[in-house]
């Protein structure tokens, strides 16, 4: 049957709708121009806020880190379990929920398609199991590989043509839909237990340095026309000081040609911008990320805001989870993934009286509101490092309202309150804002045409709060609004409703996206790359690809290469 | 005063985390009735599984007549009055309190005071393992108060133990203490092996038989006797071990040397 929500108000940034009091009509799955009115079921929505189904760009919920982070932390299921009814399954929480609970919860957020950041391609088969299992969104998944072999070689020898060339085989038979890159060259290094401490360090064995992975694999991407730009976790993250570091990131890659458009997005900038020499001195370093970022069009980012709450880190950054463990002596988990990358997990408890904690939190928030166009800097809590997924209302009414984010600030640490400029920005965002950092901005970075907007054509995602922003002051009734948005009164997607007034009402399935790679030649695998899968691999290379028929609703995008 | 008297036994495990006095305090005996409980995965109500009366007694606040093994949780996050158990008691008993005392005149299942902040529980027979331990993962080991035990203790007591007092009067199994930061164990017999495994703090003290040492202990010195708490001190003399020395660890081991001839080879190091 067609739908019609009647009368809410629609926040639509990419058609550059803010806030009108509009109709929307859906026909099967696709948003229409008009239904009959008295042959569908008609959504009242007047008061309500309308906005498209949320977009999350980096938010870690299948594979084989986040399982093993599941193993670890029997504890964190204990305080968090959801009873079955007779329309949902059981799971348990808190910060690594299960992947049934991971949909429900997300879809009672309004969220309607997330990416899944960090695949090691050796565990893709895993990962789309994984990511079968989680009802309610549609996911895509991004393949680590910026210390992988074949790119690594290749980039040595000069030869991007031939590193596009493994890099599209290496998407599609992973079904991936980006290029991740975790902290290139160090991943590599960890594997010799050193780490790269500048993008000009020379990474063992191979002779090259961060910069030349980093602008190779940006090249790359531009080759092979990729709808997402490449995915970057940066050198030196999480470690003070390294704001620097990503200055000089971002302006190797100044160099690739743009167009206006960004070339790299870097993800959870926070732990990138962290100033100071030590512990001691820690600072933020927001204001000068985000005043390169203000002046350069060629970055995107998200945010990944710390959440004062126990959570677990997870990664591909091993050097950087031995530092953590270091740091708490917490129980950890560091593994180097064969010739791809590495990974490692441990539980972390952000503290509000820890004075690095606090920084970090107002580094967070720094960052969104200092870069002035919210179409570079997305909301996320990089889920579950900095936080799990459910806090994000919580993000948004800090963002949104300065009076909610100066209750937490005086809770904080009395040296970080002193260290701290977040007092004195006054920004605060709109609704039409926050539509474009959870959704249009997201979906506009990876390019997902039918996602992030409610205009004829897209996908019937649609997410209605019960807000009525004529009658809501968001920036004072903060409470009000981040209630509003913990849980929607009614999430659809595809056409049907999932969740009404925080229960959720059917479960549906989610499509996997990933990229069906035409390269002009076909791509072909030599003998003597077989050969290596034999001496290097555990898997050999006939079981290496994960083929179609893993995935149970496969849904992949053509793109045409340059190579 | 409310008695509680078990009317049947079922094959299910039971979750009654309201049979604590904070949340009977001040209810009428029909709202007391109605509090629900968990058996199995039904939804039930308190009355279904005991006789309930209410006395104009005040102390203690809750007596149980019976034996309450298949029930836990009894006392979850009390923090003040008295829970009497005349018989066995179940698992998760006092979980999280933080005041008041519970004293069971029986054997205790595992996890009994577990994630304790505060008050005093005692039992007067056996208890389970993991007494005083956080959940499995967990690092919230006990912060504070007492338990005593009048009888044994099973393996992995006082886990993550960060303050408070425990006191045996019987054994202990094995891994007692594993990574205690703090907070005293008072062993009046025998320990079992891996004593204080990981430990890096607080102190353990054994009067009878140690099973085995763990190779990363170091004697220190030998003392006459050991304050246990104000007005109890265990009368000696005892081996003095610090580690846990692959963790760098400062915690104190204090072994019987009457007891414990087979640890006299360690004296030449001293």
């Amino acid at each position: 049957m067609d739908l019609l929500i009647k009368n809410g108000f629609v926040y639509d940034p990419i058609n550059g709708i803010n806030g009108e009091r509009m109709d929307i009509a859906i026909r099967n799955n696709k948003i229409v121009e008009s239904v009959i009115e008295k042959n569908s079921k008609i959504i009242d929505a007047t008061g309500l806020t309308v906005f498209p189904g949320g977009v999350d760009i980096h938010t870690h919920i299948a594979g084989s880190e986040v399982n093993t982070g599941r193993l670890v932390r029997p504890e964190d299921h204990e305080k968090d379990f959801v009873r079955k009814t007779s329309v949902t399954r059981s799971g348990v929480g808190y910060s690594i929920p299960s992947t049934f609970t991971t949909g429900y919860r997300y879809s009672l957020m309004g969220y309607t398609t997330v990416m899944n950041p960090s695949m090691a391609a050796l565990e893709a088969k895993h990962t789309h199991e994984e990511l079968n299992d989680i009802p309610m969104l549609d996911k895509a998944t991004y393949p680590l590989l910026g210390d992988w072999w074949l790119v690594l070689e290749t980039i040595q020898k000069g030869d991007l043509e031939e590193c596009a060339r493994y890099v599209a085989w290496m998407l599609e038979i992973t079904k991936g839909y980006a290029i991740k890159i975790v902290n290139p060259g160090g991943l590599e290094s960890w594997g010799f237990g050193r780490n790269v401490h500048s993008i000009d360090d020379q990474i063992p064995n191979f002779g090259i340095t961060p910069r030349d992975i980093m602008c190779g694999l940006a090249k790359v991407n531009k080759m092979l026309n990729l709808p997402h730009t490449i995915h970057l976790h940066t050198n030196n993250l999480g470690v003070p000081g390294n704001y620097e570091t990503t200055l000089d990131t971002m302006k190797c890659l100044e160099s690739i040609p743009s167009n206006g458009k960004p070339v790299v997005h870097i993800t959870h900038l926070q732990f990138s911008s962290f100033a100071g020499e030590d512990w001691g001195s820690f600072r933020s370093g927001a204001a000068e990320i985000a005043g390169y970022i203000n002046n350069h069009d060629h970055v995107s980012c998200d945010m990944g805001q710390i959440i004062f709450t126990d959570t677990t880190t997870m990664t591909a950054d091993g050097p950087f989870e031995y530092t953590l463990y270091q740091l708490s002596g917490h129980k950890w988990v560091n593994s180097d993934v064969e010739t791809e990358t590495s990974g490692g997990i441990i539980p972390f408890h952000y503290k509000r009286k820890n004075p690095v904690n606090a920084i970090q939190w107002s580094i967070g928030l720094e960052l969104a509101l200092l870069i002035k166009n919210p179409w570079k800097v997305f909301m996320t809590t990089d889920h579950p490092n900095a936080g799990p997924f459910t806090a994000y209302p919580k993000i948004l009414a800090w963002l949104a309202s300065k009076k909610a984010r100066m209750a937490t600030f005086k809770r904080l640490h009395k040296k970080a309150q002193k260290k701290s400029i977040l007092p004195s920005i006054d920004r605060e965002l709109s609704l039409y804002d926050i539509a474009i950092v959870t959704r249009a901005g997201q979906a506009k970075a990876l390019n997902l045409k039918e996602k992030g907007h409610l205009g004829v054509g897209a996908d019937a995602d649609v997410a209605i709060f019960d807000l009525n922003p004529e009658k809501v002051d968001i920036a004072n009734k903060f409470r009000t609004f981040r209630r509003a948005f913990t849980n929607t009164a009614y999430t659809i997607k595809g056409g049907k409703i999932l969740a009404k007034d925080g229960e959720i009402l059917q479960q549906a399935e989610g499509k996997t996206i990933w990229l069906d790679m035409q390269t002009k030649k076909e791509i072909e695998i030599s003998e003597e790359i077989k050969k290596k899968f034999r001496e290097y691999w555990t898997v050999e290379y006939e079981n290496y690809p994960v083929s179609e028929h893993y995935i149970k609703n496969s849904s992949p995008i053509k793109i045409k290469a340059d190579v | 005063m409310i008695i509680l008297t078990p009317i049947k036994k079922t094959q299910y495990p039971i979750i009654a985390q309201c049979i604590s006095p904070d949340v009977f305090q001040e209810k009428t005996l029909e709202q007391i009735n109605n509090l629900p409980i968990w058996i199995g995965n039904k939804r039930r109500i308190l009355s279904d599984l005991f006789k309930i009366e209410k006395t104009t007694e005040n102390s203690p606040s809750i007596i149980i007549n019976g034996d309450v093994s298949q029930v836990r949780r009894i006392g979850w996050g009390m923090t003040q009055g008295e829970i009497v158990v005349n018989g066995n008691a179940g698992m998760h008993l006092g979980k999280k309190m933080s005041g008041g005392k519970i004293v069971v005149n029986g054997n205790a299942e595992g996890w009994a005071g577990s994630e304790m902040k505060g008050g005093l529980l005692e039992i007067k027979g056996d208890a389970g393992d993991y007494l005083g331990s956080p959940y499995r993962g967990s690092t919230i080991g006990m912060r504070k108060g007492k338990i005593v035990v009048h009888g044994n203790v099973g393996s992995d007591a006082a886990v993550h133990m960060k303050s408070g007092l425990i006191k045996i009067h019987g054994n202990s199994g094995p891994f007692m203490g594993f990574r205690m930061t703090g907070g005293v164990i008072h062993i009046q017999k025998d320990a079992g092996t891996r004593l204080g495994a990981c430990m890096t703090g607080g102190k353990i003290v054994v009067s009878g038989v140690l099973e085995d040492m763990l190779p990363t202990f170091a004697i220190e010195f030998i003392k006459g006797k050991v304050k246990i708490e104000l007005g109890d001190k265990a009368i000696g003399p005892f081996f003095v071990f610090l580690g846990d020395l692959a963790e760098n660890g400062r915690g104190k081991l204090f072994i019987s040397k009457e007891k414990n001839p087979q640890l006299s080879q360690y004296e030449r190091f001293l």
